[in-house]
């Protein structure tokens, strides 16, 4: 039977899917959280090294390759200059934020084996820190998860009692990727390096790149993973930030190009479109973030006004990334919600158990103290600067009506 | 925790955007529910029943959940529409996933809730009027058992959740 289902029902179905979204209105695509469509300045950017130029390997010696060579050095000097980094190599690249947060937490713990076996992070990590650190544990590992309040901030009370001599690495989001939280990562790093000078500090800037400022100089973390699509670059590209002198532990073998850390043929193209991505992002900062904050804002306070039974999840104001939209709509399943609004045009993803398997909702509302049924309800968006205000207008006409649809489906039930 | 992508085939997607025997049945003759919304999913069935006849003479449900959920339930009403009590308690789950046209295996549980519902709606029916029919078993079946699985496994996490919050805020 399911063998059948995916090799037969599934492409005719697919089809039929994609089918029933034709003569749309608008299209308003809000989940950048989990891919992101690629703006055709940045892929212009690109096109020209796919069969144009530098289309070499960069650690060879012929034209194409030194022509490789030359704009993945220029791009990494680029990136390191965002993230106020000394010198490019400190800049690795690797196949997504993903793989960088693999890289940085088995690559310390590798490293760091002989000195601790603790590793010290939030409960609302993104799963390819909290997966990885399961992973360890059953080498003999341990993890210390510190719990967060109910709006994502991490308990420094508790960060000040669970840091000892055997943590060797620390990993916290500058920026929560679920419930948008900005975490004081100062006053976290300054906390923990009190209590242990030696731990190395990672950060996932996965979802603080671009949006919130963030210098290394400033803030002298230890290892900062940073993605591509999260900025509207293409997809299949990030990079470990790894602070000179630190000598991280490859998890991967093979041929060594200019990647120390990532061996394998660098991806040119997708290089110079992150470069490309994180120039346009950080040209008129402060107008593109005051842009999104509106958007931000406009989406948040038109359905927290208009829909009854709704939840914002996490914090408000400069306490959030400027992207981030997380609403809880109650008497409404989320995976339906998903499926209701692509049908009218608007992209978006869920914290629901449903596409998770059974029972298992979003670990990140779970942690804020969410109920089940609260995190079952939730819809998670990010505004860029490329929407406008037409685009948020026509969401806000639209996430009503489906669901006030999906609560006709739910109809009497609890009331008796 | 592995997001499988959802390719509903035509037949969920129209079930889904336009149910059939949606809504509260103000004249049912019984009703029964089956999972909670800290499940994700909870089906009610209203049954209105020839109780001479011991014939479904109408069914509606009402729905939180996901498409699956919503496709399964409504398809099940239409099927039992007409069936004496016997005929609609043998039906199985894995009747209702061929109905909607197949469901990824990570939906199964849609078509037994809908079916532990149903069940539930026929037990309490025979319950209420104190008799039970010979084609009635004593002992739960797979699908009443799953939904009770179900919900208890909320109960048991929601529980565990509570604690954890407790210790939170300590």
């Amino acid at each position: 039977m399911k063998t059948s289902y995916w090799c037969t029902v599934l492409v005719e179905s697919v089809e039929e899917l994609i089918k029933a979204h034709r003569g749309l209105e608008r299209e308003v695509y809000l989940d950048i959280e989990n891919s992101s469509p690629v703006p055709e300045e940045i892929l212009e950017a690109m096109l020209p090294y796919f069969n144009e130029k530098a289309y070499g390997n960069p650690t060879l010696t012929h034209k194409p390759g030194w022509e490789a060579y030359e704009v993945i050095i220029k791009s990494a000097k680029e990136i390191a200059g965002f993230l106020g980094a000394k010198n490019p190599e400190e800049i690795n690249f690797t196949p997504g934020e993903t793989e960088a947060n693999n890289l940085a937490i088995i690559g310390t713990a590798m490293k760091k084996r002989k000195e601790g076996n603790k590793i010290v992070i939030s409960e609302i990590e993104p799963l390819s820190i909290i997966h990885v650190c399961e992973m360890l544990e059953k080498q003999g590992f341990k993890t210390v998860k510190i719990p967060v309040d109910s709006e994502g901030f991490v308990n420094l009370e508790k960060l000040k009692e669970k840091v000892d001599k055997d943590a060797i690495i620390a990993s916290f989001s500058a920026v929560n990727n679920e419930v948008g939280t900005v975490q004081p990562i100062r006053e976290i790093l300054e906390i923990t390096r009190d209590k242990n000078p030696d731990i190395i500090f990672h950060t996932d800037l996965s979802d603080a790149y671009g949006r919130i400022p963030f210098n290394v100089k400033k803030i002298p973390i230890d290892l900062a993973t940073i993605s591509s699509y999260k900025i509207l670059g293409p997809r299949g590209i990030g990079a470990l930030y790894v602070r000179e002198g630190f000598r991280l532990q490859r998890i991967i073998e093979g041929q060594i190009g200019t990647q120390r850390l990532w061996p394998g043929v660098e991806n040119t193209p997708a290089i110079i479109g992150f470069a490309k991505a994180s120039e346009l992002a950080f040209q008129n900062f402060e107008q593109n973030i005051s842009h999104m904050k509106r958007l931000r804002d406009k989406l948040i306070d038109g359905i927290l006004n208009n829909i009854n039974e709704t939840i914002l999840n996490g914090p408000v104001g400069d306490k959030r990334s400027p992207d981030n939209v997380n609403i809880s709509f109650l008497k409404c399943e989320g995976e339906a919600l998903t499926i209701e609004l692509s049908l009218k045009g608007v992209y978006v993803s869920s914290g629901s158990a449903c596409t998770r398997r059974a029972l298992q909702p979003s670990h990140v509302l779970v942690a804020i103290g969410r109920k089940f049924e609260e995190a079952h309800g939730s819809i998670l968006m990010k505004v860029t600067r490329y929407h406008t205000e037409e685009d948020i207008n026509y969401v806000l006409k639209v996430i009503p009506e489906a669901v006030a649809r999906l609560r006709k489906i739910y109809g009497s039930m609890g009331e008796s | 925790m592995s997001r499988s992508p959802l390719p509903y085939n035509p037949k969920i997607l129209e079930l889904f955007r336009n149910p059939k025997n949606l809504g509260k049945m103000e004249d049912a003759t019984v009703s029964a529910v089956a999972g909670n919304p800290a499940c994700g999913d909870m089906i009610t069935f209203y049954l209105k029943i020839d109780e001479k006849k011991e014939i479904i003479e109408k069914a509606s449900f009402e729905s939180y959940g996901c498409a699956a959920n919503i496709a399964t339930s409504s398809i099940l009403t239409e099927m039992i529409k007409g069936k004496t009590l016997k005929e609609a308690w043998q039906i199985s789950w894995k009747t209702v996933v061929n109905e909607v046209g197949g469901l990824p295996s990570v939906k199964f549980h849609c078509g037994i809730l809908a079916i532990g519902a149903l069940r539930r709606a026929i037990r309490l029916y025979y319950k209420n009027k104190g008799e039970k029919p010979a084609w009635l078993p004593e002992k739960q079946t797979f699908e009443e058992k799953q939904a009770l699985e179900e919900e208890e496994l909320a109960k048991m996490l929601a529980k565990k959740m509570e604690g954890f919050e407790g210790k939170n805020n300590v």
